[in-house]
């Protein structure tokens, strides 16, 4: 049976990759109990699964770069998106952004910040250091609908450049790692980097590929 | 004839209106509601329930900075507003949150007597909305004891 034949068979024309999507996890922080509560509630019946935190260095200790003990069980942390208030005492959300986006374990992952105050340098300050959107409080269900498919959508993308790497390994019997293919990601460098959700996406890609 | 449980629904339905009609809650009530559901059946009323708490507590920390005459902290009156205003425009307390833009003018211009009014205002208006809220939550619970459906109420 020829290889391009099972492809053909496996991955629909419209170019969508049959892996089931995962459930995805989100850290959510804000200072505000009630907007905790709201903010916990509006991913878990979008079926995100969510972890709540109430400052920017708790968010830190969770996600183990606040330099302590924390790190070293934080192999199986998977992390696909945070939610962070701009407004917090001590960290804010912005200095939040800017650690993440500066730690290679978790740079990959999209930040989305919110506001109760429509600022738009401010909004341009964090869409620059690398935030993913930038969402008016009060959030909507709406707007963790919308979040939700872009964070999907990136995702997929991510794994179809990979899978179509991992073809194009497979026909030119070349055995390189993954390709330099760039990314529908905001980020300047474009080659995929082993984080936590491009190794997850990789893993399963990977499955797929053993089938042929 | 109309039933207990029709009549029920139908005060329900009223009331929810005219909460809305005078302006106590705003569409992002309505948001809250659309969370709620069977796997959730409280969701409203616990996250209403933490509102009040926030309220109570920020309100006598903002009365406790305005006490202290002649060094009044106009900064922790200013962060606390700043808090109250975005949890009332959370659950869509609507005057509560108007209070608070009105409150946050008077500190930001460092207008005691302004200030200290308006943090009366605020008092008043989130035990008002908590006196009614807690009414139509009842109404909710008399329905379903009655062994009807709390109705859908488009505004």
């Amino acid at each position: 049976m020829a290889v391009g034949e099972v492809m053909r068979m496996e991955i629909p024309a419209g170019g969508e990759l049959p892996v089931t999507t995962p459930e995805l996890h989100v850290l959510a922080v804000d200072d505000s109990i009630v907007d905790r509560k709201v903010i916990e509630r509006l991913l878990r019946i979008s079926s995100c699964k969510v972890t709540t935190v109430e400052s920017g260095t708790r968010a830190l200790q969770y996600l183990g770069l606040d330099g302590g003990k924390g790190a070293s069980n934080l192999k199986d942390l998977k992390v696909n998106l945070i939610v962070t208030d701009y407004s917090m005492p001590g960290l804010t959300g912005y200095d939040l952004l800017k650690k993440i986006k500066e730690s290679s374990a978790f740079r990959e992952v999209p930040v989305v910040i919110m506001s109760s105050e429509n600022i738009l340098p401010r909004i341009e300050e964090c869409l620059k250091e690398g935030a993913e959107e930038f969402l008016l409080k009060p959030v909507k269900l709406a707007d963790v609908k919308r979040i939700k498919q872009l964070i999907l959508r990136n995702e997929a993308e991510e794994c179809k450049t990979l899978s179509h790497s991992n073809k194009r390994k497979l026909q030119e019997d070349c055995d390189t790692s993954s390709s330099s293919s760039s990314s529908s990601s905001s980020h300047d460098d474009s080659s995929v980097k082993d984080t936590p959700s491009s190794k997850r996406m990789k893993s399963e890609s990977e499955n797929l590929s053993s089938l042929f | 004839m109309d039933t207990l449980i029709a009549q029920l629904q139908r005060q329900f339905r009223d009331y929810t209106i005219s909460l809305y009609h005078q302006g106590f809650l705003d569409d992002q009530f309505t948001e809250l509601k659309k969370l709620q559901d069977e796997c959730s059946p409280d969701f409203v009323a616990e996250v209403v329930t933490l509102f009040f708490e926030d309220c109570e507590k920020l309100i006598s920390n903002m009365a406790r900075a305005l006490d202290q005459t002649g060094n009044v902290d106009f900064k922790l009156v200013g962060s606390s507003v700043h808090q109250l205003k975005g949890s009332s425009s959370s659950v869509g307390a609507k005057r509560v949150k108007g209070l608070c833009v009105t409150l946050k003018e008077c500190c930001d211009s460092q207008n005691y007597e302004g200030c200290v009014r308006c943090l009366q205002q605020v008092d008043i208006e989130y035990k008002t909305l908590k006196a009614k809220l807690q009414d139509l939550f009842n109404l909710e619970q008399q329905i379903v004891q009655a062994g009807g459906r709390i109705p859908q109420v488009d505004i």
